[in-house]
């Protein structure tokens, strides 16, 4: 369980994040959704503890982020906005690396990589170098190496950018595959359909602030309009920077 | 995929792992390799080996070779032109304009002999004889030199022989000589060429590690592959040092080649014409390393903390290749400046290496103490160093490139 208790993030005069709170469950699947630049990017670093807020608390697992950075980093599995791969190792390379440095014995790390080579469907590019990957190929090969150490809860940061409709459906499912086995799913969109279809419970976020947390039922209860796409604009105030 | 309740795993690994990763990634680069373990260590060698040998042998050929000179007026003083051509002089014939001549190098030095030589000389009057020469053209010195000692040795004897005829001792025309002991060994004289060695291996080290020290800061943030990387339950500070070690060990083998390539090209200097002995052996090479590898870290740890600055690879790059100039400094000052080494020196990173290097060559061995305070300054230094930077990378900005 990931929670965000008043998070606050100034860059100079900019508040980019401004009293954030939500709480993203296990077995489910959370939707950070918001316009371009709403603050969902910060709030995530915040999450994984990248950055420090300058007010508030994070607790993953009931774990302060802010006194014990490295254990909350173990109980999590990250696709962070920057998705870079070393070129000039494998895809599995990359992902042992990641997996070392979790302290993986190697006996359960090969067992692990193969397991999530099989399910990702990589077994084709598992020993190519990831220069002149896809888009599509670079995004599986940085989850397989975000997910090794098997963590109970996963973040990921507009992981559909970027992929096309056969990548981005093959991604759904693994996310709904997820939460099946119980962990707690926390993603950011800027794409309606995709929350709307994905997840248990909606947290909207507008100029660094919640502006909605409910299921997508109660969602179109609250605005009382039927379509989802209107009760969102109804919410955040304007359709800029959404995208359908 | 089942769920796996964590146990408290070892993560003492996950230094190494950084280290190995880093360095199994930039061997398969060809630009770091070729900079780190080709052009690097091998470039200073060559090019020094070049310069030595033929400045070397323009030097000695000067010295051995039948030195032609023009003279004007050979046919006033036969008995001159005769001492000088015992001394290797080959007279030529006489030319129309000396000056011009001799700026424009196409002779180092003329020789002029006043029409009145031979009255004046059979008078006994003082004559004079003029050469003519530029002194801004170095090269003709060794030249001038020579015609200018051959005149005077045979201006001695003859003033000598002259006394003698008039009943005299031919000491009453020299009250005070003057006897040089120069103390300066075959060895010492002959090190004053290798000034810039010192600065060859700096160069060397800073070389090796550059690519790599570019490549784990601004390389990986631009590729951003740097934040995902700072999602691992790894302090950052370890991820540095993994870094830094993986830096130090390509600056560490490029030197290493380069001490090897120097001690096998010191066979082609033709160090015995200066009578000395070039030490570049294994001995040679064991204490440059020693009093090199804190100097290693500590530029690891500088080429890392400007890279962590610069926003881009390109901008890392090129102000790399302004901290590449800094080193040269304490070498180049030292050949024009000649400073009495002190003991506070050695403590100096570069000017202590410098010391002790040059020191080495000129075959006197280093004390324990100074070997010491050498390495000593330089950790201290380095460690320094890498404090500030590991300081550095806990910013929050480090990882974000956009």
């Amino acid at each position: 369980m990931i929670e965000a208790k008043d998070l606050h993030k100034a860059f100079g005069t900019v508040k980019a994040v401004d009293g954030v709170s939500f709480r993203a469950r296990d077995g489910e699947i959370t939707g950070l959704l918001g316009p371009n630049g709403a603050g969902k990017t910060t709030t995530l670093r915040m999450l994984y503890t990248l950055m420090a807020p300058d007010r508030g608390q994070v607790l993953v697992d009931g774990i302060d982020a802010t006194l014990e950075p490295l254990a909350v980093r173990r109980q999590l599995g990250v696709l962070p906005d920057a998705r870079g791969l070393y070129k000039r190792l494998t895809a599995r390379e990359n992902i042992d690396y990641f997996a070392r440095l979790h302290g993986l014995p190697e006996s359960l790390l090969k067992t692990r990589r193969e397991a999530l080579i099989q399910t990702l469907e990589m077994t084709d590019i598992g020993d190519r170098r990831t220069e002149g990957f896809s888009q599509g190929q670079r995004v599986k090969t940085a989850i397989a190496r975000a997910l090794i150490h098997d963590p109970r809860n996963v973040i990921l940061d507009e992981p559909t950018n970027g992929l096309d409709v056969m990548a981005t459906r093959a991604l759904r499912q693994f996310m709904l595959q997820l939460k099946a086995e119980g962990r707690c799913v926390l993603f950011s969109s800027h794409i309606m359909q995709e929350v709307a279809a994905l997840c248990d419970r909606i947290v909207v976020i507008a100029h660094g602030r919640v502006v909605a947390d409910e299921s997508p039922q109660a969602l179109r209860e609250q605005t009382g309009e039927n379509n989802l796409e209107d009760a969102f604009v109804k919410i955040i105030g304007s359709d800029e920077g959404l995208a359908a | 995929m089942s769920m796996h309740t964590t146990p408290a795993p070892i993560r003492s690994r996950a230094l190494f792992t950084v280290f190995l990763k880093e360095v199994r990634e930039n061997l398969r680069d060809r630009r770091t390799l070729i900079s780190a373990l080709l052009t690097g260590p091998l470039l200073g060698p060559l090019v020094f080996v070049m310069l030595i040998n033929v400045s070397l042998q323009r030097q000695f050929d000067k010295i051995d070779k039948p030195l032609p000179v023009p003279v004007i007026g050979s046919e006033y003083a036969p008995n001159l032109l005769q001492a000088l051509k015992a001394g290797g002089i080959v007279p030529g014939p006489a030319i129309a304009n000396p000056e011009l001549s001799v700026r424009q190098q196409e002779n180092d030095v003329v020789l002029r002999i006043a029409p009145d030589y031979a009255s004046s000389w059979r008078k006994g009057e003082p004559v004079q004889v003029e050469l003519i020469y530029d002194s801004s053209q170095r090269d003709a010195n060794p030249a001038v030199e020579r015609v200018s000692q051959l005149v005077e040795t045979y201006a001695r004897q003859q003033g000598a022989m002259r006394l003698v005829a008039r009943g005299l001792s031919p000491g009453t025309a020299v009250p005070v000589s003057v006897a040089r002991r120069d103390q300066a060994t075959a060895q010492a004289r002959g090190v004053l060429m290798f000034g810039m060695l010192p600065y060859f291996f700096v160069l060397t080290m800073f070389m090796g590690g550059m690519y790599l020290a570019i490549d784990l800061t601004a390389g990986e943030r631009e590729r951003q592959s740097l934040e995902p990387l700072f999602a691992n339950p790894v302090p950052r500070w370890k991820i540095l040092l993994g870094k830094l070690a993986a830096i130090s060990v390509f600056s560490t083998v490029s030197l290493l080649i380069s001490l090897v390539a120097f001690s096998v090209v010191g066979h082609f200097v033709p160090v015995e014409k200066l009578g000395m002995e070039l030490e570049m052996g294994p001995r040679f090479g064991a204490h440059v390393l020693l009093m090199a590898l804190p100097l290693i870290v500590l530029l690891a740890a500088l080429q890392s903390m400007v890279a962590a600055f610069a926003k881009s690879y390109r901008e890392a790059q090129s102000y790399l290749s302004l901290l590449m100039l800094v080193p040269i400094i304490p070498s180049a000052l030292l050949s024009v400046l000649p400073i009495k080494a002190q003991d506070w020196m050695y403590a100096v990173p570069l000017l202590g290496q410098h010391f002790g290097i040059m020191q080495l060559l000129r075959g006197d061995s280093l004390s324990l103490h100074q070997l010491g305070l050498c390495m000593a300054g330089s950790a201290a230094a380095a460690l320094l160093a890498v404090l500030i930077t590991a300081q550095l990378y806990r910013s929050e900005r480090l990882a974000i490139s956009s």
